[in-house]
């Protein structure tokens, strides 16, 4: 596929603070890309990077093949949509979706008709007349999202833009967004620290952490497969099991001993090499534990006592004290447990994870 | 049994206490509140009281020397000789010559300075430039020097570049002495407001002027009559660069009024300087009384958000 954003070596500091640290991202034409990390990561930086508001220290940007790196903003084929909106508040909703275009001295002809579409696209014609102090959160996000699509832009840049909303008014514009880019099929960067957001959008997700990008996989690979220790953790909730011990050989096979317990890895499909004595921690998602009833014959089978039980509708999320650890496992909803039975409990080597502890790589 | 114990419950949840909270009108707290609030007022009204009562009576009246009572017969003659005829020095032609001079000094230095000021403070909140942090810091300090230390070295400025003692030379000292404070202002409202507007408009294609015209500007209202009103009325007011930097010819309302109520020749005429107070301080006042609620609404803005 061609190449839509293409950003190489980038570098960005604030002063002496190094926020972007030689940083390469490819996105695709077409894609829904989500930077998903942490507070503070410097997603928007990078955003606003992309978008020429900010100027890099150091590196190249290219849209669609040509460099944009010294180039301003309006000459991108990009458009914003922001955390606060940004609307401008003397104007109304349609003055702000035209004002890109009367600013380009666009023919007023084209203007309505363009104006007219993007108003339908995102259902916002009784709108039109209203000033943005007139409309609620969504309908101001909308407006915002119009925006962009006035101006038939190639890419999308979107900064948080559901988390001044409420859950279920999020949950809706998320199915709208993702809808929007089914039909329109344009090259989506979306900002997030919501994993939900994340997972839901994206065709592909880069996680973020201190300027760096730590993996770069569809959303699947990132939940099944973490790169290293910090996209484990940071992905799915409540968070990965992980138990740090040491490997040692076991009836032929390799085992990661903890706390006195051993844990053979035999289903487990190691990429790198093993050695007995190696340090590792080894992460188990809550759902890829099995208790009880649902231990297979030929599981390796621990005891366990149930600690705390939360009940959450769908699931039933129990805590487990096992041989010194914690461990959360999620179950159906209906299947309860009292606080201080013992079960029995196997683990899912087939989906676990497996680092070094040393250098958190996967391995 | 179980009926009275029911009944005397329904009582007792419609007496309980439901809707507005009832105030005493006169309480403790209010008679001093109210108290203290009267006597501020009172003790503000009164010199301007006096000023009116006295600009009303006629010579023979003020002589009896009770100056609080109102005038037996109200004539309006030293409001005419005020503004028309009281004299300074060999000029007789009243007041009114320093009302056109301070029109004329006022309007252009308000204008400029809030115009130049408003652009400075929009490109020192919004594009950041190599030295922006040292010019602003050069500012501020400008906004704490006295004024006193700066005269001299003004008249010669203006000496040399031929505008001293003229309107014009007066206007730019205005304009320049405001700018300071002014731009502080402006730069501090504009930085209040949410960055990402700005950010949205230039992803939209305005430049520097288009953000400041189609953006800025119309959220600047508010601030745009606090400059107003802060300018207007230390202008008009302003004695020492009246007296400083122009001539007899052209001083300023102030100026004059200070000449006529201080000549030396002839009687004391307490109402025709009362009234020529009174008129002098006529313009501030109706700037503050037409745009007040505006000057109140634009501190708050300024000082919290936008
Ligand atoms: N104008 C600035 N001057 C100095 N440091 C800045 C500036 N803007 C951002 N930073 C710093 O750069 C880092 C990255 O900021 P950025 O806004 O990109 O974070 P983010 O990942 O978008 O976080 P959030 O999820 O909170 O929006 C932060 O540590 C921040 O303190
Ligand atoms: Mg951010």
């Amino acid at each position: 596929m061609n190449s839509s954003v293409n950003i190489k070596n980038l570098s960005l500091d604030f002063g002496a603070v190094n926020v972007l640290k030689s940083l390469d991202l490819d996105i695709r034409d077409g894609e829904f890309l989500v930077l998903l990390g942490s507070s503070g990561c410097g997603k928007s930086t990078l955003l606003n990077c992309i978008a020429g508001l900010l100027e890099p220290t150091e590196g190249q940007i290219f849209i669609k093949g040509r460099n944009v790196t010294w180039e301003e903003p309006k000459d991108r084929g990009i458009g914003m949509v922001f955390q606060s909106y940004a609307l401008y508040p003397q104007m109304t909703v349609e003055k702000n979706l035209s004002f890109g275009l009367r600013i380009a001295k666009m023919p007023q002809a084209e203007i309505d008709k363009r104006v007219a579409r993007a108003a339908e696209i995102l259902q916002i014609q009784p709108l039109l007349k209203r000033k943005p102090s007139e409309l609620s959160g969504g309908q101001r996000q909308r407006v915002a999202i119009g925006r962009a699509l006035v101006r038939d832009v190639d890419v999308f840049l979107f900064d948080e833009p559901l988390s001044n909303l409420d859950a279920k008014l999020r949950a809706e514009l998320r199915v709208e967004l993702k809808r929007l880019h089914q039909s329109l099929k344009n090259t989506m960067i979306y900002v997030t620290h919501d994993q939900i957001e994340a997972l839901t959008l994206a065709d592909r997700i880069a996680i973020m952490k201190n300027g760096l990008i730590q993996q770069l996989d569809n959303p699947d690979t990132i939940y099944n497969t973490p790169k290293n220790l910090f996209v484990a953790g940071f992905i799915g909730s409540p968070s990965m099991n992980f138990l740090r011990g040491k490997l040692v050989a076991n009836e032929g096979a390799l085992a990661v001993e903890t706390h006195g317990v051993r844990f053979g890895l035999g289903g487990y499909r190691a990429g790198r090499e093993m050695n007995p004595g190696q340090e590792v921690v080894l992460g188990v998602r809550p759902e890829h534990i099995r208790v009880n009833e649902d231990v297979r014959a030929g599981d390796e089978v621990h005891e366990a006592v149930v600690d705390i039980e939360e009940p959450m509708g769908a699931d039933n999320l129990l805590w487990l004290k096992h041989a010194g650890h914690t461990l959360s496992v999620r179950v159906n909803g209906a299947r309860r447990f009292k606080p201080g039975t013992k079960v029995k409990l196997a683990f899912d080597m087939g989906l676990a994870s497996l680092f070094d502890a040393a250098s958190e790589e996967r391995i | 049994m179980a009926d009275v114990l029911n009944s005397t419950a329904m009582i007792a949840i419609e007496d309980a206490p439901a809707g507005r909270k009832p105030r005493r009108a006169v309480s403790r707290r209010n008679v001093v509140v109210y108290g203290l609030l009267l006597l501020a007022a009172f003790y503000y009204i009164l010199p301007l009281y006096v000023m009116i009562v006295t600009s009303l009576k006629g010579m023979p009246e003020i002589r009896l020397g009770n100056i609080f009572s109102p005038p037996v017969e109200i004539t309006f003659e030293p409001w005419v000789k005020a503004w028309a005829q009281a004299c300074t020095g060999l000029n007789c032609d009243g007041l009114s010559r320093g009302f056109w001079n301070s029109v004329l000094i006022t309007v252009p230095s308000v204008l400029v300075s809030i115009v130049v000021a408003s652009v400075n403070g929009y490109a020192l909140a919004n594009w950041r430039f190599k030295g922006s942090d040292a010019f602003f810091t050069i500012l501020i300090v400008g906004a704490f020097i006295p004024y006193q230390v700066m005269l001299y070295p003004m008249v010669i400025i203006l000496r040399t570049i031929g505008i001293y003692g003229t309107l014009t030379g007066l206007i730019v000292v205005h304009t320049v002495f405001g700018m300071p404070i002014l731009t502080l202002l402006f730069r501090n409202y504009f930085t209040s407001l949410p960055e990402e507007l700005f950010k949205a408009a230039r992803v939209d294609g305005a430049g520097f002027w288009g953000i400041y015209f189609h953006i800025m500007l119309p959220m600047a209202i508010p601030i745009m009559v606090v400059a107003m009103i802060l300018q207007v009325t230390g202008i008009w007011n302003d004695f020492l660069f009246g007296v400083v930097f122009t001539k007899p010819d052209y001083y300023p309302m102030t100026v004059q009024l200070n000449n006529i109520v201080n000549s030396v020749q002839g009687v004391k005429e307490y109402n025709v300087n009362m009234a020529a107070t009174i008129l002098t301080g006529a313009v501030p006042l109706a700037v503050y009384f037409l745009s007040g609620r505006y000057f109140v609404r634009g501190i708050a803005a300024g000082a919290v958000k936008g």
